[in-house]
């Protein structure tokens, strides 16, 4: 297949509208899995949480998971979206190895919330409001693993292996409606949504919402239709898709391959792809030549699902402060500009910062930590803000101890190195490395007395009144103590000892 | 002695158990004899446990030695255990090629309150493939034989579990009825077979054939032993969401007042769409005579009518065949069962599997189920017949607004010969006429013999059919009929079948 045409993107969005779809699969983080006992742990050996149900053996059936109807309902109210007082499962059916029944237990035209909105904020500040469709529960499946071959895909593989703890992991599929007249916009509107969609569930604690681990994942659906025209075009679906940066580099290629094909009068072709992470394009996976026909029917194995009134009106009264109020607030009670903000939540060191400052930090101190040294020794390891391995409550204590004096800036990030090294708590790693800053006068005065003998002529400024020039000694004796020393009691002292 | 044994009701068998004039083992060995005896000719059995079953007696025995209660009224017996229920020591194949020498590795919830309830498991029975049939011919191993006249049928599809009772194998048995498939093999064999309410009784660990309408129940030569295996295996299960959370009728109270013969003050409806043409005349006559008995007990019979059970079969061949084509997608041969390698891709092993596995009338209805529920047609097909289903549900409501319980014969012929019907599907299907209806409906029916047809010699069936979780009544009807049917023949039904060549 030869490569395609890509328009370059300032020329698509003059010549064409976008039309974005959003579909997001979120993981929920229920101790069970949807239909059965087993637990939903992730990493753990392969096919060791599974039981009959999980397995679709003979004979077995599902039971619905409480906690998974109460989470859907909570997302479904945080989402603004009604939530239905009766509703069946439907059974999505095709075969493949990975789905134990060869049917996927999901919901089909009855699904639990509908008609909801999501307003998301743009970098500069503009709302948009994306309307979501619905939202309904289904299963995940199992995974597949293809073993030999170059691509790691089923094609020339030699043999597959299958680990089933994924299957019947509770979902919660979101989608929204067409987000119309986003123009150039497309591509940030769409890391916006799922960005805010992600911050919004993470703040009801259902799910861990991890792109990176799959718990969150993300198709695009886009479509191009001539500038003005109002004409939908075909859509292609992008899967796998698994970061905030891939969704709108997903959104982007999509739009130019689109145009590049429409320009040269050829028909774009319904299909899925896969979004590539290495070369930020997309490649073409099966064609859907009919749409699949998935035979649904309502799941005769389950009763139907009826939140009464009270519960879903109960379950409201848990939704916590939502993301964006919650921004709001901080940002007052921090004092903050909306570019200090958003400096923040781009970081994502919000959620830490504030974690800190819960842990007794000043909230200046919390986010200069976090924004900057931590920040960088965080790229510098290659991992996410909040994967680093130190807690907010850590940092408070080493920020608590710069307070108090008992440590130097200095010190202070090689404590917090230490913990990141895993050599135990800040005071454990002060003790371990004798971070300590040396308070002890005598101690200080002898060294003081030492570098003031060793640069005689400093010394002699000194006494003559030029108080500057005690710099250089400050120097010395920092290097001479290897930066334990208090510098301002270091100066204090000079000054003592030369009489000046 | 121990052929005796093998004649006794499972009522009779347990109290002599539990007083220690017999022993669990002996009543064990007695039926496992048997079955080594005449089940070469029958072939109710796909698999005998002998040792399982001898050990689990023994536990019986030594727990009734130490002066503990039995675990239950029928702690000892022996029983009948249909193909279609998981095992863990034993295999469960389902009459099909595709499951051949399956281990679950886990009980069905009726196995288990099998266990519990001390009752000895002597093996697994015979039953059309997926409890797909009505004659136990679409067995993958073969046909049962009816013991009342070994060339015909014993019904289907639980033929194994009614032929073990006929043929004193078992006092008691466990089928499962998803359109008829206890009560028509029970009608054959002149033996009792319940359907109970749907959810009544757990479906965990049932090897699905149609999830909205299977339902297991009790199979036994008395009403009464039937009443005293529907409680132990009735009742909620948490496992199975379509499980009733309500008390298990009081199924054994209401049989043992039934046996009185006082039907005084119930109403007994005969569904005027259930009779007259297309039932054969021996079993229209049993019909008849049964009536005329249940009046003379005092019931009031009136006729009702129930004008939608004609769409009943047409409904039921769609929703059924739906389920199937859903629920029999997994045996694909990626984690258990049969196996084809053929092909060098997954889905070309699951088609060659599939192909190898299954039989004709499995693949029939899989192909008609994946059809009904295509894009298209899923409105007129299936969504048509959920309609049905609803107007056949509100049939049944006007009905018992006029009566108690209603009757109809169970199915209208008596055995045919094997091989008759095994190529017209829809001959077959005709069958099942009379019982479809109570499925469809989700509420309970039972047979319960009514005599021999007089131009065949073959027994015949009442079916007693009541709302959901109206069993007591029913049982309480049932038992009445019997009590009344035997003291007018001078012995119970059951022991009027022919003599078995009993072989070495």
């Amino acid at each position: 297949m030869s490569a395609p045409t890509l328009v370059d993107f300032d020329d698509v969005v003059d010549r064409y509208d976008p039309m974005l779809g959003l579909e997001v699969h979120v993981e929920l983080s229920t101790n069970t899995k949807m239909f059965c006992g087993c637990p939903t742990e992730f990493g753990a050996e392969p096919n060791t949480q599974v039981c009959p149900t999980c397995l679709g053996l003979p004979g077995s059936l599902p039971v619905v998971n409480r906690t998974a109807v109460e989470s859907a309902i909570r997302i479904g109210l945080a989402l603004n979206c009604d939530i239905a007082p009766w509703g069946r499962f439907a059974r999505k059916n095709y075969f493949y190895p990975d789905m134990p029944k060869n049917f996927q237990t999901s919901q089909y035209d009855e699904p639990i919330a509908v008609n909801g909105h999501l307003d998301v904020t743009l970098e500069d500040g503009t709302v948009v409001r994306v309307e979501i469709e619905r939202a309904h529960m289904e299963e995940d499946t199992g995974k597949s693993l293809h073993v030999g071959g170059a691509t790691g895909r089923i094609h020339g593989a030699e043999y597959s292996l299958l680990d089933y703890n994924r299957a019947g992991v509770p979902l919660i599929e979101i989608v929204t409606k067409m987000i119309p007249d986003t123009g150039a916009r497309a591509p940030e509107v769409a890391r916006a949504y799922v960005t805010a969609l992600r911050d919004l569930i993470r703040s009801l604690g259902v799910s861990d919402v991890r792109m990176d681990q799959g718990s969150m994942r993300c198709d695009v659906n886009l479509s191009l239709s001539p500038r003005g025209s109002g004409i939908l075009g075909t859509r292609s679906e992008t899967k796998n898709v698994n970061s905030l940066r891939s969704v709108e580099r997903a959104v982007r290629y999509e739009m130019s391959r689109h145009a590049g094909v429409l320009d040269a009068g050829d028909k774009v072709v319904q299909e899925t792809r896969h979004f590539q992470e290495d070369t930020a394009s997309t490649r073409s996976g099966r064609i859907k030549e009919t749409s699949e026909d998935y035979r649904y029917f309502p799941e005769p194995d389950l009763v139907p699902i009826a939140p009464s009134a009270e519960w879903v009106e109960e379950l409201r009264g848990t939704l916590p402060e939502l993301p964006w109020e919650r921004r709001a607030r901080i940002q007052r009670e921090w004092g903050l500009s909306d570019a200090e903000l958003r400096d923040l939540v781009n970081a994502e060191a919000l959620d830490l910062v504030a974690a800190t400052v819960d842990a007794g930090a000043p909230s200046g101190d919390a986010r200069s930590w976090w924004v900057s040294y931590l920040s960088q020794q965080a790229n510098t390891r290659g991992v996410v803000l909040d994967a680093l391995p130190i807690t907010p409550a850590q940092l408070a204590r080493v920020i608590e101890l710069v307070t108090s004096g008992e440590l130097n800036n200095k010190l202070a990030r090689q404590v917090v190195d230490g913990v990141l090294e895993g050599e135990g708590e800040p005071d454990e790693v002060v003790a371990k490395r004798g971070l300590a800053v040396v308070s002890d006068d005598g101690a200080l005065i002898a060294a003081v007395d030492e570098a003031l003998a060793a640069q005689p002529d400093v010394a002699e400024k000194i006494r003559g009144g030029k108080v500057a020039a005690a710099g250089a000694i400050v120097g010395a004796v920092m290097k001479a103590t290897k930066g334990q020393a208090d510098a301002k009691r270091v100066r204090e002292l000079i000054i003592e000892r030369c009489g000046a | 002695m121990n052929d005796d044994l093998t004649r006794l009701s499972a009522a009779e068998l347990a109290t002599r158990i539990h007083s220690r004039e017999v022993s669990a083992v002996e009543a064990a060995q007695a039926h496992l004899d048997r079955i080594e005896a005449v089940d070469g000719d029958v072939h109710a059995f796909l698999h005998v446990g002998a040792q399982a079953a001898l050990e689990s007696a023994t536990l019986v025995d030594e727990s009734l030695a130490a002066g503990t209660a039995p675990a239950s009224p029928l702690a000892g017996v022996p029983l009948a255990l249909k193909d279609v229920l998981t095992t863990t020591d034993m295999p469960t194949t389902v009459g099909s090629r595709i499951l051949e020498g399956w281990r679950p590795p886990y009980d069905a919830t009726v196995t288990s309150r099998l266990r519990a309830a001390g009752i000895t498991i002597l093996g697994k029975t015979n039953m059309d493939e997926f409890a797909m049939g009505s004659s136990t011919e679409y067995s993958a191993y073969g046909p049962t034989h009816n013991p009342w006249a070994l060339d015909r049928i014993p019904g289907g599809s639980g033929g194994g579990s009614a032929a073990a009772l006929a043929a004193f194998e078992a006092p008691l048995a466990i089928g499962t009825d998803t359109g008829g498939s206890i009560r028509q093999p029970a009608s054959m064999t002149g033996t009792v077979g319940v359907k109970p309410t749907y959810g009544g009784v757990s479906r965990y660990g049932l090897v699905a054939c149609a999830s909205s309408l299977d339902q297991a129940g009790p199979c036994a030569r008395t009403v009464l032993d039937a009443a005293l295996l529907h409680e132990i295996i009735g009742g909620h299960d948490p496992l199975d969401s379509t499980s009733i959370d309500a008390p298990v009728p009081a199924v054994v109270e209401a049989a043992r007042r039934g046996a009185e013969g006082d039907l005084r003050g119930l109403r007994v409806g005969v569904v005027r769409e259930l009779t007259g043409e297309g039932y054969q005349a021996g079993v229209q006559e049993n019909f008849d005579a049964a009536l005329r008995e249940l009046e003379k007990l005092g019931a009031e019979v009136v006729e009702v009518s129930a004008p939608h059970f004609q769409y009943g079969l047409a409904a039921y061949y769609l929703i059924l065949p739906s389920e199937v084509s859903s629920n029999l997608a997994r045996f694909d041969a990626m984690r258990y069962g049969l196996r084809v390698d053929k092909g060098a891709s997954a889905e070309e092993v699951m088609a060659a599997t599939r192909e190898a596995g299954f039989g004709p009338e499995v693949k029939r209805r899989i192909i008609l189920g994946t059809y009904a529920l295509s894009s298209g047609y899923y409105d007129a097909y299936y969504g048509q017949a959920q309609k049905v289903r609803t107007l056949i549900s509100r049939d049944f409501a006007a009905a018992f607004e006029q009566a108690d319980v209603l009757v109809s014969p169970t199915a209208p012929t008596t055995a045919f010969p094997i091989g008759d019907k095994v190529d017209d599907p829809l001959a077959m299907y005709l069958n099942d006429l009379a019982t479809i209806p109570t499925n469809l409906a989700g509420t309970a029916a039972m047979s319960v013999p009514s005599g021999v047809a007089a131009e065949d010699g073959l027994p015949t069936g009442l079916q007693i059919m009541a709302p959901a979780l109206g069993e007591a009544v029913m049982y309480r009807v049932g038992a009445a009929y019997e009590a009344a049917r035997d003291a007018a023949d001078g012995s119970a039904f059951a022991t009027r079948a022919p003599e078995l060549e009993v072989r070495a």
